[in-house]
């Protein structure tokens, strides 16, 4: 266990639990659900926010209906490895609207994308125009995402 | 259905899901209560379907992250189901993802050290159902982490 991990208890847990699910419910609401007050409450959810255990909210949207059809995963390997070549494809990719979450991986590929579009065909054409013609762009693998859970986790 | 002021007011709303409905009108220049109308019309819909805290696994002290992908022996029928029936039983399973292509199915998992990870992988992953390969991908950094649509 890393050493700045924050101590927290059977309480934080179930306050996270409660705030994964929905962050815009008031103090005063998860404060009766826990058993807690309104400001002892408040200060768990600002001691938890200090130590980044939590990151932000996140809004959940039904990106269908808001006429994004299609997320794809994209394994993107490159063609070299070298330090520059790293700073340059990330600050290209990171540019890119369509493209939702990039993370620098260690296995078959070297980079994991998370990209949106309308549907197949824009997508096809995000990836010609702008993925491929990235710096250092070597093998590229698709996985059409069908479904997707996100799970409380080990809380 | 969606017209420019509900694209508007996803965009901030997206942008920061903490701000009140009072500010999102100002910050879109409208009304408050017509915003307020919008949105709840937007939830109705199925549009809007609330917000998320968004927890950082690593600050909580676990810090490995390892991307699962998963193809199943679809020779058997009931393998998908079964799968993720199973997976699902595995807190340590943050992301369960099914997919067109190569990969059938994937997992995010996170371990608080690469010890209970190797731990984890043995007895909870490596004993899921109808598993005909598995390839992992070690997360080193997220470069970039918004899920936002480009609205």
């Amino acid at each position: 266990m890393s050493p700045d991990a924050p101590e927290i208890d059977e309480t934080d847990r179930r306050l996270l639990r409660l705030l994964a699910e929905d962050s815009a419910r008031p103090a005063s609401a998860l404060g009766r659900e826990l058993g807690l007050s309104q400001p002892a409450t408040w200060r768990r959810i600002r001691r938890l926010r200090e130590a980044g255990v939590i990151a932000g909210r996140r809004l959940r949207l039904d990106a269908a209906a808001l006429g994004f059809g299609v997320t794809v995963f994209l394994g993107v390997k490159l063609s070299s490895r070298q330090r520059v070549a790293l700073e340059e494809f990330e600050r290209a990719v990171g540019a890119i609207r369509e493209v939702q979450r990039v993370e620098h991986v260690l296995g078959l590929y070297d980079y994991r994308l998370r990209v949106v579009a309308r549907d197949l065909a824009d997508f096809e054409r995000v990836l010609r125009r702008r993925i491929m013609t990235l710096p250092g762009v070597g093998d590229v693998e698709a996985n059409v995402l069908l479904s997707e859970e996100r799970r409380a986790g080990p809380l | 259905m969606l017209d420019d002021l509900d694209r508007r007011l996803l965009r901030l709303f997206q942008a920061d899901p903490a701000l009140s409905t009072a500010e999102l009108a100002a910050q879109a220049g409208v009304p408050a209560l017509k915003a307020g109308r919008r949105l709840a019309r937007l939830q109705e819909a199925g549009v809007l379907q609330g917000q998320g805290a968004v927890i950082d696994w690593k600050a909580l002290g676990y810090e490995v992250a390892v991307s699962l992908r998963v193809t199943l022996d679809k020779t058997q029928p009931r393998a998908f189901d079964e799968f993720l029936a199973a997976a699902r039983e595995v807190p340590e399973a943050v992301e369960i993802q099914t997919f067109l292509g190569r990969v059938d199915v994937r997992l995010s998992v996170v371990a608080r050290d690469l010890a209970a990870y190797r731990d984890l992988y043995r007895s909870r992953i490596l004993t899921l159902p109808h598993i005909a390969d598995i390839e992992s991908l070690m997360t080193l950094a997220v470069v970039k982490d918004e899920e936002a649509l480009p609205l």
